[in-house]
């Protein structure tokens, strides 16, 4: 009943912020902060009072909510929480709460509304995070999609209402395939056993022929990989980002692109094993392309806003890449990788947002020499763009390095062109510190440095990098149920695998005839 | 005490944070106090432990501090595993490293962010540590990449002029290069053997490879790609001589003792992986010859004294990496911590040189210094002369012609690598000698005044008699039996095979290597000092001027890589900058407007022609069932 | 009524609505399109007439009268809008009223 309730929660603080709105501009910040805060504390709550170790035996889920909706049609109102969505939980009111103190002096114009909005994009979020019943989860993608298209497009930047469209035509068109997807599903399921259901756990089982598989996959991937996104569909993300207000640049890199991070892991993963592992090499490529590609546009781009967007794409290239190796390193990174980088990449966001405030624009040939009068804010950015490239020590490495030793295992090669994006990272993360804050001060606006309102937004951000790169077992732990229980198909298909973690020795060819296989097993869980 | 191994790399850390926390509050002089009273701290527990180590006969110690973490089997812990080469580096790190501190301490108190240099100081000599200390290859990785961090920080410390903000972009990208091959070679080491524990995989490794497996070659060549990138070698050399846009006290701590030697370290920390791969460690030799030579014509050839020492830098490393190429584990050891001791001192002594002449770097302004900075100059110079490999005197000499006697007489040596290191010491005294003769000889160029202090001073004076004695603990077969550095070091690293039958006229090469130093000084003398007419008469050969040209580019390197690599990359990257992908889309857009706009013009809003098309409708609806 | 058969009937019918067609689509003024809207109607109103005749069912005739008052609903409408695009316009013309064009 706790994951209606923080819903619910989100969907009334949203009304009644937009309500008091009328009253005075205070009062829906206020509101919405708290009303984030207390759903922050409730997944906290969650993840202390139960620990997800403890918990292995009975399966991978902590709280599991089930209300019959529409019986007629199946379709219930189900509700489960897992380490997975528990994280993306917590990153959620996290970056939600940030980006209402973001707000706090950047919005002026309709406040009330504004605040409804961010409020349902969180509901949203938390909603499809949350969900066990497809017909609800599609009810969800599209909740987040709306309020998003108003917050990009009532208090977005110059070229607002443009970015606003094209961000809603490639979410929605692409969310259409997967309804279809969905329904085909539904179908299928029900011909078969008689039961028509969208529930997840119960279309789980399902089966189909290799061609079906495929074709519904697809569907499922439309939606997902126009979200997360995967290269030859990120063009409308450079356009969002840039001209979203501060606010909503967070909530769309930091969150939105993670739900499609996490319906491949949910989803497509479990639904789809023999479609996506012979889709996997192509996924893989697909993840290659967007790490080379978005670094290389990061690299030549000037509007801040739009280079950290790129790097986005970059860094969602690792995601992708991690889901199709199949295995348990690879997808501990990409979950790493979802969390950071929702992290890192808000942070940058944010930081694009006080120079904005500062300077009011976004172009880095204007920038320059910020260092000299604004040392916190060098410091705290230095932090940023270095786990943007990657620095071990922030949490990041962790990420990008379980995701390639895990993709290594599964495909050399285009591992190896993965780890040459990290050498084009640096290259790109380098040039904001440089073109911001090294050199002169080319303006004549002097930059004051953090106020003790900023310094709360970004110091917890800090302190969690490096609690994320220094321990980040605890997340790993939290997160390993649901992991094996996604990977739970692949482990039954062996001969189809590249690498099974039971067995010692890869079926990667070692390079040469001489070295012989280690005699004695463990290669994996050795020690 | 050794429970308390893991306060060594921790001091600093808790330094540096200290200083980056409050820096900018706290009063100046609390600032040097912290930054260089923690690697003091940690400098004589480093001393504490080593007096333990010798004496208590341990083979190593090892603490887990805590698991960083744990999947499938890879579970890196932050855990450190000191043994007799690590105490080695952890001794130079800490020891020369609070040395420079102490300096800086003076150097830099004029400067504005004097905290941000002490934090950055910190927190490079915390990762450095955590580099060797690392029992598993993550965390190495970690102080690997750390050490790259500070080195771009520090780099790029004067951050208002863009040339150094260049500098330090180019560093960083290009080691990322090499340690990108690094990570390869982590991830083949952990697909083969399932574990990246150091220890673990040395022992596994002889078991899993016979020698010369394809595997194994791979994995020593990937792993010299990480080595050459942050040594500075061949073909990642050439971020090093730009990396003296930094303050001295980082040249010398960082481009000369330290960071610089981690190729080294790695290299013989590995060394089992390159006895399992002859063809990789023959790589290593070669590379090492090669920079030696390329690094050492350069050096010849160029004005500013911090790029002087920076080339002999790479050169020297290649000294240490033909060590490593032929088996001498224990002589590239012994000449890092010599390197560490003179180069840092001519480092300290340039930067006090440079200081004392308003940020002067061309040699060609200076002179006259001997009589005006006494201290620096004799210390200047036996750094020197430890670097020239001066007989007897000096500790260079004895860790110099260590690795020429065993490049070879050693069992991988080769007369080739012989002559060309040969050749490369002659060229080392030449340069050598040509800078402190312009430097400290003839008439005074440019006015000096700001003279070194104390803490500036006494670090000159411990690193030059350190670079006088240090030495005389590995003394040649031939002068006497007394080889304490390989002895100590023989439990980690095994002692070289040496040809018998050449042991017997060592004492030939011995007196070859001594006469070419000699003679190296004496054509410096002549050529800079006593006839200098003899130089322009030669730069006035249009062969002598192309080949200074080359030369003075760093034999071209910087402007091959520019339009190999960099300019093709930023111009593809400039090219597709409105993202050509996009067009599809917006092509899409635009297709579907101009058929709006074309669907438009029927409506005209005229009544009769809204009829006529009903009617023509209605007449085609009507046909068309009649025909079907 | 026998002396009329269904085809000249029909026929009459077709005559009358071309006829009401042609004047809608060659005349401009507005209240002699809406007449020839109603020739059009009276047209189709004899063909359902015609029909019933000839199978003697009363069908043809009811759906005259709903002809009939369609009509009537259609003509106070339509000269309710002609008033207004009178007041508007100040002419009948049709292809004045073309501001809803592209």
């Amino acid at each position: 009943m706790i994951l209606l309730w923080i819903i619910v929660l989100l969907m009334a603080g949203g009304i009644l912020a937009w309500i008091a709105g009328r009253v005075n501009d205070m009062l829906p910040r206020w509101i919405s902060l708290l009303v984030i805060l207390a759903a922050l504390a409730i997944s906290v709550w969650l993840w202390m009072a139960d620990p997800v170790t403890a918990l292995t035996p009975k399966g991978p889920w902590i709280v599991h909510l089930r209300i019959p909706w529409i019986p007629q049609w199946g379709v219930g109102f189900d509700l489960a929480l897992d380490g997975l969505s528990l994280l993306m939980l917590l990153l959620t009111f996290l970056l939600g709460a940030l980006a209402v103190l973001v707000s706090w002096n950047e919005i002026y114009t309709k406040v009330g509304f504004f605040h409804f909005n961010l409020l349902w994009v969180l509901a949203g979020i938390t909603g499809v995070f949350l969900t066990m019943d497809l017909f609800l989860f599609y009810f969800f993608w599209e909740v987040m999609l709306i309020p998003m298209y108003f917050l990009i497009g009532i208090w977005g930047h110059e070229n607002r209402i443009y970015a606003a469209y094209k961000f809603f035509i490639f979410t929605q068109a692409s969310g259409l395939l997967m309804l279809l997807s969905i329904l085909s599903l539904y179908f299928i399921h029900g011909s078969q056993t008689g039961v028509y259901t969208f529930n997840y756990f119960e279309l789980l089982g399902t089966s189909f022929s290799p061609a079906v598989g495929m074709w519904l996959m697809f569907g499922f991937l439309a939606a997902f990989l126009v979200k997360l996104p995967v290269v030859p569909f990120h063009s409308w993300l450079p356009d969002a980002h840039s001209q979203a207000p501060t606010a909503g640049s967070v909530i769309l890199a930091g969150l939105l692109l993670k739900t499609g991070a996490y319906g491949l892991l949910r989803f497509v993963l479990p639904f789809f094993p023999d479609a996506a592992q012979e889709f996997a090499p192509w996924a893989m490529l697909l993840g290659v392309i967007g790490i080379l590609y978005g670094a290389v546009l990061a690299y030549s781009q000037t509007d801040l806003k739009r280079l950290v967007a790129y790097t986005s794409v970059s860094h969602m290239g690792f995601v992708i890449l991690g889901v199709f190796a199949f295995n348990e390193l690879a997808l501990q990174g990409v979950v790493m990788q979802m969390i950071t980088h929702g992290l890192s990449t808000g942070a940058l966001f944010i930081l694009a947002g006080f120079l904005y405030d500062r300077i009011h624009t976004r172009n880095i040939e204007k920038m320059g020499g910020f260092w000299a009068t604004a040392p916190k804010m060098g410091v705290i950015a230095l932090v940023f763009v270095m786990a943007s490239l990657g620095l071990p020590g922030l949490g990041n490495f962790i990420a990008e390095f379980l995701t390639l030793i895990g993709s290594w295992q599964a495909n050399n090669w285009l591992t190896v062109f993965a780890t040459i994006g990290i050498v084009l990272a640096t290259a790109y993360s380098l040039r904001i510190l440089k073109k911001v804050y090294y050199g002169r001060n080319l303006t004549d606006h002097l930059i004051h440095d953090l106020s003790a309102r900023e310094m709360l937004i970004m110091v917890p951000m800090v302190v969690l990098l490096l609690w994320l790169g220094l321990f980040p077992q605890t997340v790993i732990e939290t997160v390993a149920p649901s992991i094996n229980e996604q990977l739970q198909a692949y482990r039954n298909v062996p001969e189809k695998r590249t690498l099974s973690l039971e067995q010692p020795k890869s079926i990667t060819q070692p390079l040469d005839s001489l070295s012989q296989p280690k005699p004695e097993g463990g290669a994996y869980g050795l020690k | 005490m050794e429970n308390l191994i893991w306060l060594i790399p921790a001091l600093p850390l808790f330094g540096a944070t200290l200083l980056i926390l409050f820096g900018l509050k706290m009063p100046r002089l609390l600032v040097p106090v912290i930054g260089a009273g923690s690697v003091g701290i940690s400098a004589l527990l480093t001393i504490r432990l080593g007096i333990q180590f010798l004496s208590d006969g341990a083979a190593m110690y090892e603490q887990q501090v805590w698991q960083w973490f744990s999947v499938a089997g890879l579970n890196p812990g932050v855990s450190f595993h000191v043994d007799a080469l690590t105490m080695v580096f952890i001794f130079v790190i800490t020891f020369v490293g609070f040395l420079i501190h102490l300096y800086a301490a003076e150097f830099m108190h004029e400067d504005e962010d004097y905290s941000r240099f002490f934090a950055s100081m910190n927190l490079f000599v915390c990762a450095m540590l955590v580099l060797v200390m690392a029992d598993n290859l993550v965390l190495l990785y970690l102080g690997w990449e750390g050490v790259g961090l500070c080195s771009f920080l520090l780099i790029g410390f004067w951050y208002r002029e863009p040339a150094n903000g260049y500098a330090a972009r180019k560093a960083f990208i290009i080691t990322r290069v090499g340690d990108t091959a690094m990570a390869f070679a982590l991830f083949l080491l952990f697909q083969h053997f399932g574990t990246l524990n150091i220890q673990e995989i040395l022992t596994q490794a002889p078991q899993t490879w016979s020698v010369g497996s394809q595997t194994a070659v791979l994995v020593a060549l990937l792993l010299v790609g990480g080595a050459v990138g942050k040594s500075a070698q061949l073909p990642l050399q050439t971020w090093l001589p730009d990396a003296m846009a930094g303050p001295s006290p980082v040249s010398a701590l960082i481009h000369a003792a330290t960071m610089v030697t981690a190729g080294v370290y790695l290299i013989s920390r590995m060394y089992v992986l390159f006895e399992l791969a002859p063809t990789a460690q023959m790589v290593v030799a070669f590379i090492g010859a090669a920079t030696l030579l390329i690094a050492g014509f350069t050096a010849l050839t160029q004005n500013d004294l911090k790029r002087v020492l920076a080339y002999s830098t790479i050169s020297q490393i290649g000294y240490m990496f033909l060590a490593l190429g032929v088996g001498a584990w224990s002589a590239a050891v012994f000449h890092f911590m010599i390197h560490a001791f003179f180069k840092a001192l001519l480092f300290l002594g340039a930067g006090a040189v440079i200081m004392a002449l308003h940020h002067e770097h061309d040699m060609f302004k200076m002179g006259g210094l001997r009589h005006k900075m006494p201290v620096v100059f004799w210390t200047f110079l036996i750094g020197s002369a430890s670097l020239a490999a001066v007989p007897l005197i000096s500790a260079g000499f004895y860790s110099k012609d260590q690795i020429l006697w065993l490049g070879l007489a050693g069992e991988r040596g080769s007369v080739i690598l012989y002559i060309a290191a040969l050749l490369g010491a002659f060229v080392t005294s030449i340069y050598t000698f040509r800078m402190v003769f312009i430097t400290f000889y003839g008439e005074e160029k440019t006015h000096s005044s700001h003279m070194p202090g104390f803490w500036m001073k006494l670090p000159l004076v411990v690193l030059a008699i350190l670079s006088l004695i240090g030495g005389f603990i590995e003394l040649p077969h031939n002068f006497a039996h007394f080889t304490l550095f390989t002895n100590y070091l023989e439990p980690v690293l095994p002692v070289i095979v040496i040809d018998e039958g050449l042991s017997t006229i060592e004492w030939i090469f011995q007196i070859v290597a001594a006469l070419v130093a000699l003679a190296g000084i004496y054509i410096a003398y002549l050529f800079y000092l006593k006839k200098p007419e003899l130089v322009q008469n030669i730069e006035r050969s249009s062969f002598a001027m192309a080949l200074h040209r080359f030369w003075y580019s760093g034999w071209g390197f910087d402007a091959l890589y520019n339009t190999l690599f960099v300019k093709p990359y930023v111009y593809l990257s400039k090219l597709n900058k409105h993202d050509s992908i996009d067009l599809v889309y917006t092509g899409f857009a635009n297709v579907t407007q101009w058929l709006n706009s074309l669907f438009t013009r029927t409506q005209t809003g005229m009544l009769r022609t809204y009829m006529l098309g009903v009617l023509v409708g209605a007449i085609l609806v009507v046909t068309i069932s009649l025909l079907l | 009524m026998n002396g009329v058969s269904m085809e000249a009937g029909l026929l009459l019918a077709a005559i009358l609505f071309v006829l009401g067609l042609i004047s809608v689509l060659i005349r401009r003024n507005v209240i002699f399109m809406l007449i020839s809207v109603e020739i059009m109607l009276n047209a189709a109103g004899l063909a359902f007439i015609v029909a019933g005749m000839r199978w003697a069912q009363p069908d043809g005739q009811i759906m005259f009268i709903f002809i009939l008052t369609m009509a009537a609903a259609e003509v106070s409408v339509g000269l309710a809008l002609i008033l207004q695009l009178y007041h508007q316009l100040k002419t009948l013309d049709s292809d004045a009223a073309s501001r809803m064009k592209g």
